[in-house]
């Protein structure tokens, strides 16, 4: 068994240490807001956050993960009020959205490690993400948005 | 004389300058026996290893690594950042494991995947050999590396990792081995640059 801490809560997992972490979360636990989609890392729907950064949990094994602390696209916020999300919701970003909980996630370690990002900023930490439905304009401004959002609460989360 | 040999600042590092630096052993001094000729033919050997894409791919001439045989820009477009993993959520081990990953052209894996810090980019990319070895015997230019530490960087482990590269790329001209044994000989005869051309 493995123990994983995901979204601040413990989960023993009977997986072998060599299964993506994607597989667990999605199907060993039952958080499905994290996507497959590539399954090479080249795409980033997978992305969660392994001790604060962006790893593709489609490459990632359960072993890399335990005893760090996951988060996933539901553990991001408490009442989907990140302000990236609430972001995403007024500039109302996705179109399919199969991508947009990788995208979210990217988006966050960005924030927190840049505030206040510039369009190139944005391109660098979001080049990753790749959008099918080529929202890549609307998460720009969406991400622009949530820093000013950000700002206005004081850079509480 | 076939090789002709450039009069360039490496033919410093003779057992003077090795004298004057403190981190260097006495076992390593003792070895050295300058050698232009065997040196430099060493350095040819050690030129097709360094600039195989499995070495060259990591110290490219820009920002962006390298990707592939045919060295292009890495998909994606990953940047250096400061300390050369990457920036925001595009950080080299957020996709790059501590091993690699299995199957065709997927992520090759590394604890310590990285290119050369943005303060000091050691660029192989379009290097002459002269250029290449004037470089890496320079400490401003090496990664602050004392002749011992460049010995000993043949088995670091991020450039042993080039001959795991995981499935679909090549590997680099000649075994770990061969390498090793040429850059050892490279620097013990007196780590000679080739001829400017």
């Amino acid at each position: 068994m493995i123990n994983l801490n995901i979204n601040q809560k413990s989960y023993e997992v009977d997986a072998d240490p060599d299964m993506p972490l994607l597989w667990a979360i999605r199907d060993l636990v039952g958080l499905t807001g994290t996507k497959y989609g590539c399954g090479v890392a080249q795409c980033g729907a997978c992305v969660v956050h392994l001790n604060g950064e962006a790893v593709r949990s489609c490459v990632t094994k359960v072993s890399r993960a335990e005893g760090k602390k996951i988060v996933t696209i539901e553990g991001l916020s408490k009442n989907n009020d990140h302000p990236l999300q609430l972001a995403w919701n007024e500039v109302n970003v996705p179109q399919c959205g199969y991508c947009h909980s990788g995208q979210l996630m990217s988006a966050a370690v960005l924030l927190r490690e840049n505030p206040n990002p510039t369009d190139e900023d944005i391109d660098s930490a979001m080049s990753g993400n790749i959008c099918r439905c080529g929202t890549y304009p609307r998460i720009r401004k969406a991400i622009h948005l949530a820093a000013e959002l950000h700002k206005k609460e004081g850079g509480t989360k | 004389m076939a090789v002709i040999l450039s009069m360039i600042g490496i033919m410093a590092f003779g057992l003077s300058t090795l004298n004057n630096r403190p981190n260097v052993t006495g076992e390593t001094i003792q070895k050295i026996k300058k050698d232009s000729i065997a040196s430099v033919r060493a350095f040819e050997q050690v030129y097709q290893v360094l600039m195989s894409p499995r070495c060259m791919n990591c110290h490219p001439s820009g920002d962006i690594p390298l990707q592939g045989d045919d060295s292009h820009l890495h998909e994606m477009h990953p940047k250096r950042g400061q300390d050369g993993k990457g920036v925001f959520a595009m950080k080299c081990a957020n996709c790059h494991q501590p091993n690699n990953t299995p199957g065709l052209h997927t992520p090759p894996g590394n604890p310590d995947w990285h290119l050369p810090p943005a303060d000091m980019k050691m660029v192989f990319q379009g290097k002459t050999a002269h250029e290449l070895a004037k470089q890496l015997v320079n400490p401003k230019q090496n990664g602050n590396k004392s002749m011992k530490q460049l010995l000993e960087h043949a088995d670091d482990g991020l450039v042993l990792s080039g001959w795991n590269s995981g499935e679909g790329r090549s590997q680099p001209p000649m075994s770990h081995a061969a390498f090793k044994k040429a850059w050892e000989t490279w620097i013990n005869t007196g780590a000679y640059a080739p001829k400017s051309k």
